[in-house]
């Protein structure tokens, strides 16, 4: 009998086609289908979005964030990719019995200190404790609800020409997580990059009216949205290796370790598509907010190579760049 | 990043490829294998072979260590992985990699408990924390990895460890060079030689290739530049001989601890490969005094006769006469997230490197 794997929840090519051949096929309304960020729906005249996601991260603390903070920045980030004002959030938990109060505490904490940075309120919630060894620690459920202020976002105003910009390094995120699971401690010095995209993403926004289309790159990282964006799409991607911005921790590690940067996630990132002759204001914008200092312009839509994503490389050659398919990063958020 | 960006340098790189269409007689081809998987990989990555001139033509070899290991050593590892209280500790990429019938991966999902560790050392960490289970660590790789997992059974050894066991698969470069060169299916004028395997054993071992054999030899580190500099290399070698690009790496007599390491634990062995076959002398098994450290002893895994899937090329592509876009299954019914063959399968895998960088940007020479 087909089991699930692990590698069905990476985030890539497997997981895209179990949620397309079980989930959408059976309650696919015209909303789900579209699968953006967030769902947007009408209600009384005003658009509204309205996301869901659930974390499950190991481990719980790791450096430069936690569970909390991870899962109320995340559902945040979801709404404001979207054109959306983050509003209210839902907050349902999921306990490991035995787990310290103290680390519960300092989750909840957490988790307050990130609804005010990110302006938003938890209005309703869920507690459930289940026995040893039922779930990891803490999984943690939000979903939101934003209001609509810039309508229009879509992947269909593409136009080969438009930029690509990415607001920040690419795969601190991961990093950090990976060097605390596996006790990498040379790398601890890597901190994870989860962080409320609001702010930025309005500041963006009120500069400029020729952003298309977001995305904030989680799972599977830049290399899986990129691909995301272009898949279907009458156009293709070119980005440029020697613009992307990386830390120089996360390049250490990836050496090391063996992995591409643009498959490691971020979680407080944006990549953003907008007409060419923008770039300099949306750019200004962006290094404004603190979290988008490292902004940079990483590429932009061809004509060519329709639905593909390609790669000049820094030593002047040229590849393709597929979207994730199943690498073994589990439990990243 | 220092000792990386330098060999990264696109001006320089540019300047070896110059060098290079400069050297080369626009009248003859050049069949350069690369025999380690890390190259095939930097070479894709770096989209090396848009900058050579056509006649240089490039064929990966036999060394990724997860692809060349056979079904029977995967059908072992699952056998061991379903037996009561044992932990099998392995590198990443074999988790997914078919055996016969089934995958690690798959029997995870069944019940299994099956660990991604970055090295041997883990797996004893992971034997001393709990030493009510069996920890198995799956032994697979040239003489790269094999000095460290024979280390971790000193250490063993030393301290009295006793639920810890390797099923032992590693295998050894040079015998297997010297099977593909004598089977003569494939035209190869030249080796780019592993970096890292050297660093273990040094020249000697290769002295066979241009003595006997006639062929131009370079041994070349993993950075685009060091490859592009390694064949200039082959290309103006005008005697066949062993020359080493990786000189900040390599010793002429390679690293004598690590030898002597692998000497201590190790001997050889008549060893499998796919596609390839048994090849004398080309394994490593755990000498009888590391008896009790041996999982195949200490387990007896019984496994039904090992098949290999007819629809898979693996075989011919480790060999290197034939490419992935020759097998009938690659990108079809083949991709990295549902393999059919181990050469998909590695971070370092032929299949895996066309797959995920070749596509439609590199033509199939």
């Amino acid at each position: 009998m087909e089991k699930i794997l692990l590698a069905h929840g990476s985030g890539g090519m497997l997981m895209h086609k179990l949620i397309d051949s079980l989930f959408i096929e059976r309650f696919g309304g015209s909303v789900l289908k579209e699968k953006k960020d967030s769902a947007i729906i009408r209600m009384g005249g005003k658009e509204v979005a309205f996301t869901t996601d659930s974390y499950v991260v190991d481990p719980v603390f790791f450096p430069g964030g936690d569970i909390g903070s991870l899962a109320l920045y995340g559902t945040v980030n979801d709404l404001s990719v979207c054109g959306a004002k983050p509003l209210f959030i839902s907050l349902a938990m999921i306990i490991e019995e035995g787990l310290d109060r103290d680390a519960l505490e300092k989750i909840a904490s957490s988790i307050k200190n990130a609804a005010r940075a990110a302006g938003v309120e938890i209005v309703t919630g869920d507690t459930k404790v289940v026995e040893r060894g039922s779930c990891d620690k803490i999984f943690i459920n939000t979903s939101g609800i934003g209001e609509i202020y810039y309508p229009g976002l879509s992947v269909d105003r593409i136009r080969p020409g438009d930029s690509i910009i990415l607001s920040g390094t690419m795969g601190e995120h991961a990093i950090s997580v990976l060097s605390k699971r596996e006790g990498i401690s040379f790398l601890s010095k890597v901190k994870s990059d989860s962080a409320p995209l609001n702010g930025l993403i309005f500041r963006v926004l009120k500069a400029s009216k020729m952003v298309k289309f977001m995305r904030d790159p989680t799972r599977g990282g830049v290399a899986t949205t990129l691909n995301e964006i272009a898949a279907g799409g009458n156009f293709g991607i070119a980005i440029d290796e020697s613009s992307l911005p990386v830390a120089p921790g996360v390049r250490s590690a990836c050496e090391l370790l063996g992995f591409d940067p643009l498959y490691l996630a971020c979680e407080g990132r944006v990549i953003m598509v907008v007409r060419r002759g923008d770039e300099g204001k949306i750019l200004r914008a962006m290094k404004r907010d603190p979290i988008g200092k490292s902004a940079c312009v990483i590429g932009k839509v061809i004509a060519q190579g329709r639905g593909k994503v390609y790669l000049n490389t820094a030593s002047g050659g040229k590849r393709i760049v597929s979207m994730l398919t199943g690498e073994q990063l589990p439990r990243i958020c | 990043m220092k000792y990386v960006d330098e060999f990264r340098n696109r001006r320089l790189i540019e300047r070896v490829a110059g060098q290079i269409r400069g050297a080369v007689n626009p009248d003859c081809a050049y069949n350069i294998m690369e025999v380690c998987g890390t190259h095939t990989m930097s070479i894709f990555r770096f989209g090396l072979r848009d900058i050579l001139p056509p006649n240089i033509r490039l064929i990966s070899g036999p060394g990724c260590p997860v692809c060349v290991t056979p079904n029977e050593f995967i059908d072992k590892a699952m056998a061991i992985a379903n037996m009561k209280n044992v932990i099998i500790m392995t590198f990443g990429d074999m988790i997914k990699v078919p055996g016969s019938r089934s995958s690690l991966e798959k029997e995870k999902a069944g019940g299994a408990d099956v660990r991604i560790a970055y090295s041997s050392l883990d797996a004893l960490e992971l034997a001393k924390k709990h030493p009510d289970k069996e920890i198995v660590f799956l032994g697979i790789g040239f003489e790269t990895t094999a000095p460290t997992v024979a280390q971790s059974l000193i250490i063993a050894k030393k301290t009295k460890l006793k639920n810890y066991s390797v099923l032992c698969g590693h295998k050894t470069m040079p015998e297997v060079m010297e099977t593909l060169v004598k089977d003569g299916s494939i035209k190869v004028d030249a080796f780019m030689l592993p970096g890292h395997v050297s660093a273990i054993i040094g020249l000697k071992p290769y002295g066979f290739l241009s003595k006997i054999y006639k062929k131009r030899c370079v041994i070349s580190g993993f950075e685009p530049l060091d490859i592009m500099q390694s064949i200039l290399m082959i290309v103006r070698q005008r005697k066949p001989e062993i020359e080493v690009q990786y000189g900040r790496i390599i010793e002429r007599d390679g690293n004598p601890l690590a030898q002597k390491c692998m000497n201590d634990i190790f001997e050889k062995f008549p060893s499998v490969w796919r596609g390839i076959g048994c090849v004398k002398d080309s394994g490593f098994k755990i000498k009888k005094s590391y008896g009790v450290f041996d999982a195949e002893l200490k387990f007896r895994p019984r496994i039904e006769r090992p098949k290999d899937n007819i629809r898979c090329f693996c075989g011919y592509i480790l060999k290197g006469t034939k490419t992935p876009y020759d097998c009938p299954s690659f990108a079809g019914r083949c991709t990295p997230e549902n393999p059919v063959g181990a050469c998909m399968v590695s971070g370092e895998g032929t299949c895996a490197a066309y797959y995920k960088y070749g596509k439609d940007t590199v033509s199939s020479r």
